[in-house]
């Protein structure tokens, strides 16, 4: 029984080390530890996407449209709704997945301390931990864009290329969520955050009606969000008028977010965890 | 111990000297000196505050140090950290076992932070759980274990890597009789294996009954050091007796007896008499005509060293 098999045997041998990246050791934790939960998400992840495309794309959809198929944009309502839903999705799954999950692992489960103490590093533990968010999002993503399909929303094949694009939403959002979540003692500020920050965005980034709606000042307010730049990009890719220059731009401004969220996270990571 | 050199017997696991830890304007740690021999079970002693955890988190490359020098294995832990912390297995005060998953998978994930292949993280943790007598528990979730069997579940985690090193930080803080004495057997097999153990406890029984040597920490300085032996030979009398009388009473008893011991402690419930011969000075007591409720003669422990050299006091 006991070690002396495995310790004593002189001189001790010590067990070979794979090669496996430092930060794919720390994501494997959540892939082991989503398969707790991995039933009731998947089935959320898959009725999302049903229920409001049946509520909002057609129900609504029909007194919008009035019959016709160029209603909004040119398009029919659902087909103008469903890339802004799938952007915005991204966005709220990349946002939760950075707030209590994250204090989770600095507080309630200890997770992040649990791997400090072993050859991992502050920022294995970051990278493992956005590259599973970002699973998240891409699994979200994958299975809202084979729903859309499902419904007839997707007239291009350009949809193809809203994937990544979506993916490249939440990651965005997820990044400075994360580095925003571990300066905080409480999870008080996330629902403020939730309120304050991702309805907002969520209700008015032209996910549901174009901002040209919008009074003129809300519109060049709508226009900087984070949101509508995913919103724009998804769409843009979906009904198959990738428009130039301007989809570089969703596409860049999203990419600085990501890695300026990714650097600041570094910087309070460090600070949280290494006293 | 491939990896390291062919004399390790010789080279200390740790080595520090002046090691400092600053938090702000606070000294938690000041200036310490010590050298923990490779295989031995060290132990770090002191109130609370003293400034033992902070010193095992610098060890275990957890917390940059402030200032002084500090070898872990030869290494440095400013340039090696995870070099040394996959060969270090640490056990923190508090535990940080994810209370969702299985005893088994707790185990398995935490070989695999080290890299370890999963066929032979596989066999060992079925080791592990063996040695930690929690086989019949593999399977099942963490909550709702007791105290003790978490512990032990912290301290099989520690060993998937086959550290070099293990860190204990209050081991048994919290653990039941029973609980305390099985933890302690599996540390005892562990040194005989030849791990090198760093303790850090506030109980004086688990720090006789386990480290070769240790260091009494007070104010974050080394008050003493030496084997418990030693500490006990150098900073108390070989025997103790202790008197009881009215709580009112000790204080003036003690001024009374004071002659017949080397020393006398004041303590709230009762008196402690310094002597080498144990026997003779409670005759000398009773010779006097004083009339204690209970009398008790018993040999020095290191509890007598630890109330001597940190002021009576333990802060909890």
């Amino acid at each position: 029984m006991s070690l002396t098999t495995s310790l004593s045997p002189e001189p001790v041998k010590r067990p070979r080390r794979t090669r496996l990246p430092p930060a794919l050791r720390a994501y494997q934790y959540n892939l082991l530890a989503y398969k707790r939960t991995w039933r009731g998400s998947l089935t959320t992840t898959f009725l999302y996407p049903v229920l409001y495309l049946a509520a909002m794309g057609i129900g609504l959809g029909h007194l919008i449209d009035h019959g016709s198929s160029r209603a909004v944009e040119g398009v029919p309502y659902v087909w103008f709704l469903a890339p802004g839903l799938l952007a915005a999705t991204a966005m709220q799954i990349g946002a939760n997945e950075s707030t209590f999950p994250v204090m989770a692992g600095i507080k309630w489960l200890k997770t992040y301390l649990a791997m400090l103490a072993t050859p991992l590093e502050v920022t294995d533990v970051l990278y493992g931990h956005l590259l599973w968010i970002t699973t998240r999002v891409a699994v979200a993503s994958g299975v809202f864009l084979a729903v859309m399909a499902a419904f007839h929303t997707v007239p291009s094949v350009w949809a193809v290329a809203a994937f990544p694009a979506a993916v490249l939403t939440g990651a965005a959002f997820a990044a400075p969520v994360m580095a925003f979540s571990a300066t905080r003692e409480t999870d008080q500020s996330f629902i403020v955050l939730y309120r304050f920050g991702v309805v907002p965005l969520f209700l008015f980034s032209g996910t549901f009606f174009p901002i040209a709606q919008l009074p003129p000042w809300l519109q060049v307010v709508a226009r900087g969000t984070p949101l509508y730049q995913g919103v724009s990009l998804c769409r843009d890719l979906v009904l198959g008028h990738p428009g130039g220059w301007e989809t570089l731009a969703h596409a860049g401004y999203l990419l600085v977010m990501l890695v300026g969220g990714v650097l600041a996270a570094r910087a309070t990571y460090r600070r949280r965890l290494v006293q | 111990m491939s990896t390291s050199a062919p004399d390790v017997g010789s080279d200390p696991a740790v080595q520090a000297r002046g090691l400092t830890k600053r938090f702000g304007d606070f000294t938690a740690v000041d200036a310490v000196d010590f050298d923990i021999r490779a295989g031995e079970a060290f132990g770090f002693l002191g109130p609370n505050g003293a400034g033992k955890t902070s010193t095992m988190r610098m060890i275990a490359c957890l917390s940059p140090i402030s200032g002084g020098t500090l070898r872990v294995l030869g290494l440095d832990p400013m340039r090696d950290g995870p070099q040394i912390r996959g060969r270090i297995g640490l056990v923190p005060q508090d535990d940080t076992l994810d209370l969702e998953l299985t005893v088994r998978d707790n185990l398995y994930l935490y070989g695999r932070y080290f890299g370890l292949p999963k066929k032979e993280l596989r066999e060992r943790v079925d080791q592990l759980l063996e040695f930690a007598r929690l086989s019949e528990r593999a399977d099942e979730r963490v909550d709702p274990l007791s105290g003790g069997m978490r512990r032990r579940l912290t301290i099989a985690r520690a060993l998937v890597s086959s550290p070099d090193l293990v860190i204990l930080d209050e081991p048994t803080t919290g653990l039941d009789p029973q609980a305390r004495h099985l933890l302690w057997d599996r540390l005892y097999r562990l040194k005989r294996e030849g791990v090198t153990l760093v303790i850090t406890t506030h109980y004086m029984d688990e720090a006789e009954q386990l480290c070769d040597r240790l260091v009494v920490m007070d104010a974050g300085c080394i008050a003493a050091a030496g084997s418990p032996r030693e500490l006990i030979e150098q900073w108390s009398t070989r025997e103790v007796v202790e008197l009881r009388f009215d709580p009112e009473g000790n204080e003036a008893h003690g001024q009374r007896l004071a002659d017949l011991a080397e020393r006398v402690e004041v303590l709230p419930d009762r008196l402690l008499l310094y002597t080498d011969e144990g026997d003779a000075t409670l005759d000398a007591v009773k010779s006097r005509g004083a009339s204690p409720i209970a009398a008790l003669v018993r040999r020095s422990t290191l509890e007598d060293v630890f109330l001597h050299l940190t002021g009576r006091s333990l802060v909890d």
